[in-house]
């Protein structure tokens, strides 16, 4: 405040026409009428500081309700809750012995034992009529793979812990419907409950029981068509940037290109659905669902985002540099590859890294080349059937079991940690091979 | 030296790429190659039964690839399924109503003749409210005249339950219900809407069999001016929104009514509740049969679809896991027919199609 009447002297207005008007008084910063209007000019800035504040208060407001709302509701998607079931294997009538399950053909042997039966009946055994029913429909599988893992078992009595039924794990976790309630208070003062990890989350894929449903199938998916997306899109995107910036000659045609490259960046995905369909399906004969198809379509979308970063990034470059390098006798091309693109790499990741952030969370065009299935096992080749993380949480949230709102929330978490890691490497890769000048 | 080596490796990268994705067009030729696993589309409410038998199949049998199976709504899934014979088709069709003798048609021009159909079980088209709902009692006339688009011929002007029948509460029509793609709207429309129409317009159902699209306009055709709100193919958002809007009234697969029995109150249609045995037994109007359709060609050429349909029909008993999840079984003599459809590879006789 009090520095401010030496500032009209600063003005260039003031000080040009003061010769010209000798007679003119100095402006007088006291009186009431300058005096409010520096008040206004003060309270604007004021207000529009507040304004801005609000504005990334609102922003960080929201984020931080996803946030809490996911990690409330997923969190006990990663907990799983497991009952101890005694199994009595040496009186279970399994045609098994333990060298035919030491052998090479212990999986085949396996499927053709009636361990679902047995399961069902230790659960009877254990736990009263009603007790095949407290048990997960895929307990049994928990079984034979303590079966397979040691052989021994079949001559033995033991206690095996299963997953619990969907209702008893709802009810043991949070509130469920009063029968599950009190039967998980009878098992809990028998100590045959827990709640641990849910490891199977992370390694199974998918499955319609909730218990059984794990997110590795998808996260695989969705790893398979990023990589494809990626060797595709950023090749093609750093090449055609290169070449717009540097060799294109300047005229109507590169105008054409670039306001089409432009257009397509703004595209709706859908749209690339569909031409994933047309041609990838349609004309090359692709299999459906398949990630490199995923990939392919994804590709498309990512481009123009790769090819419109990588020109501003090249923009960026000092002309300096290229004059001295051309200057000491190097080639075009050298310029280019030993000069231009090191330089304006950093800005061209930052470009891809975005286009790739915004293809991990794409579920549009996937739906429209069948990647929206329901697929038991991961994809082991890139022709394989797949589904990707953003459908994954999809599908979940149209599950008719009460037991998929905390998996879809524990995948929505998945999604955002991988989204995290990636902008996490995004930066690491900027900060490592930025250059100051 | 560090980048220029991170350039050379990048732009190796890509022409590999490139190159994997040329080898990959030449291995498919087409699309008239082999497939190692089962691709199933169709309806939303078949869906869930067919994912269990699918789990149930890799579950049972090592080395088997898990078959990859799409909810596209019935018609959707018809137009794939109908495309054609081969790896690049699909195998099987899930479907909440019969295939049509229009889509059968459009399969016999591609190619596809030979087709199994199995009914797998029933399904009811549930109308349901919320727990703290005006607990209404509707008819199949009252449900007509409230969501036809132009009921005995007039643009449909009822705005409350009132104006439909004068025995109900005067609280505004809204009802949540699937989009035109979906079998359960087909099925609303033949099970529910026809019947009331017929009930009121005798002279109408006599004119069906000449006049099929003019009966389809003033008796099947369902309102467009927000009275019937189109909740899309995600049965679990007209749940929610039943709960957050206690006057309405939802239309979705028995199934979803099951298991939330705790929040949802079924609607009695006819004097008749909504409940497994009323569906079973034919008494509830709203009872629908569910259909799978297989390639016969497809039987021999894709590894485990044989299998694939003994799972399913050793699961569809009234004691079998698709009970357990919600499928109502269907009568003993049509699950028998069905296993002998399975087990002879019988194929669909045309003619009887509508």
């Amino acid at each position: 405040m009090s520095d401010a009447p030496t500032l009209s002297g600063l003005v260039p207005g003031v000080a040009t026409t003061a010769p010209a008007q000798p007679e003119r008084a100095p402006t007088d910063w006291r009186t009431q009428s300058m005096q409010r209007r520096i008040r206004k000019r003060y309270a604007s800035e004021r207000r529009f500081r507040l304004l801005g504040l609000a504005a990334v208060v609102l922003s960080a407001g929201f984020l931080a309700v996803l946030l809490v709302t996911m990690v409330y509701n997923g969190a006990s998607g990663f907990l799983q809750t497991r009952i101890a079931l005694p199994v009595d294997f040496a009186h279970s009538g399994l045609l098994l012995t333990p060298a035919e399950l030491r052998g090479p053909g212990a999986d085949l042997a396996l499927s053709t034992a009636n361990i679902e039966g047995l399961t069902d009946s230790s659960a009877r055994a254990a736990f009263g009529p009603d007790g095949d029913r407290w048990v997960s429909d895929g307990g049994w599988l928990r079984v034979r793979q303590a079966l397979k893992h040691d052989p021994a078992l079949l001559t033995a009595r033991t206690t095996i812990w299963v997953p619990a039924a969907d209702t008893l794990d709802v009810a043991a976790k949070r509130q469920g419907d009063p029968a599950a309630e009190a039967i998980v208070a009878k098992l809990q003062a028998r100590h045959a409950i827990s709640t641990g990890f849910n490891l199977p989350f992370l390694t199974a894929s998918d499955s319609n029981d909730p218990t059984r449903a794990g997110i590795w199938g998808a996260f695989k998916g969705s790893l398979f068509t990023m990589l494809v997306t990626l060797l595709i899109a950023f090749p093609v995107g750093v090449l055609s940037a290169l070449y717009l910036e540097e060799y294109a000659p300047r005229n109507r045609w590169t105008d054409l290109i670039e306001v089409s490259i432009n257009n397509l960046a703004a595209v709706p995905s859908i749209i690339f659905g569909l031409l994933g369909l047309a041609v990838f399906l349609g004309t090359f004969g692709l299999p459906r669902s398949a990630s490199i198809v995923g990939g392919l379509t994804l590709a498309l979308m990512t481009m123009p985002v790769i090819v419109i970063s990588g020109r501003n990034a090249i923009k960026g470059v000092p002309p300096s540099i290229r004059d001295a390098a051309l200057g000491v006798g190097a080639s075009p091309i050298q310029v280019v590859f030993h000069h231009v693109l090191p330089l304006a790499l950093p800005g061209i990741l930052t470009g891809t890294i975005i286009g790739m952030a915004r293809a991990l969370g794409e579920t549009a065009p996937l739906l429209m080349i069948g990647m929206r299935a329901f697929i038991a096992s991961p994809p082991a080749r890139l022709t394989d059937p797949a589904t990707v993380l953003p459908v994954q949480i999809f599908l979940w949230s149209d599950q008719i079991d009460r037991g998929f709102v905390e998996k879809t929330s524990a995948a929505i978490i998945v999604l955002l940690a991988f989204l995290l890691a990636m902008n996490g490497f995004a930066i690491y890769l900027r900060n490592k091979f930025e250059t100051r000048w | 030296m560090n980048r220029k080596r991170a350039i050379i490796a990048l732009a190796a990268c890509g022409a590999a790429a490139l190159a994997l994705s040329a080898c990959q067009d030449q291995a498919n030729g087409g699309g008239a190659g082999s497939r190692d696993h089962i691709t199933v589309v169709g309806s939303s409410t078949v869906f869930p039964f067919t994912t269990i038998v699918a789990e149930q199949l890799i579950n049972k049998t090592p080395g088997m690839k898990s078959p990859a199976i799409e909810s596209t709504g019935t018609g959707g899934g018809m137009k794939l399924f109908c495309a054609g014979v081969g790896a690049a088709h699909p195998d099987i069709e899930d479907a909440s109503r019969r295939m049509k003798a229009s889509e059968y048609r459009l399969c016999k021009d591609n190619g596809v003749d030979a087709i199994l159909e199995v009914q797998v079980g029933l399904d009811g088209v549930a109308f349901a409210e919320s727990k703290n709902g005006p607990k209404l009692q509707l008819t199949a006339v009252d449900l007509y005249k409230a969501l036809a688009a132009s009921p005995m011929g007039q643009p449909n002007t009822a705005k409350t339950w009132k104006d439909v029948n004068p025995a109900l509460p005067a609280i505004p029509i809204q009802v949540y219900g699937p989009p035109s793609t979906s079998g359960t709207r087909d099925a609303l429309a033949e099970l529910i809407l026809a019947k009331g129409c017929d009930a009121i317009n005798p002279a109408l159902a006599e004119k069906k069999e000449n006049d099929a699209a003019g009966y389809a306009k003033s008796c099947t055709a369902i309102r467009e001016d927000g009275a019937y709100i189109d909740a899309g193919e995600n049965d679990n958002l007209i749940v929610q929104k039943l709960q957050s809007n206690p006057n309405a009234i939802g239309i979705f697969g028995y199934s979803y009514l099951e298991q939330n029995k705790d929040k949802l109150n079924g609607v009695p249609i006819n004097g008749v509740e909504p409940t497994y045995e009323t569906i079973a037994r034919g008494a509830y109007p709203g009872s629908r049969p569910l259909y799978l359709y297989v390639k016969k060609a497809h039987l021999t050429a894709i590894k485990g679809l044989r299998e694939f349909l003994a799972v399913y029909a050793q699961s569809w008993d009234p004691k079998g896991p698709l009970v357990a999840k919600g499928l109502i079984a269907a009568p003993d003599d049509v699950r028998k027919r069905s296993a002998q459809i399975i087990k002879a590879e019988a194929t669909l006789d045309p003619s009887k199609l509508l």
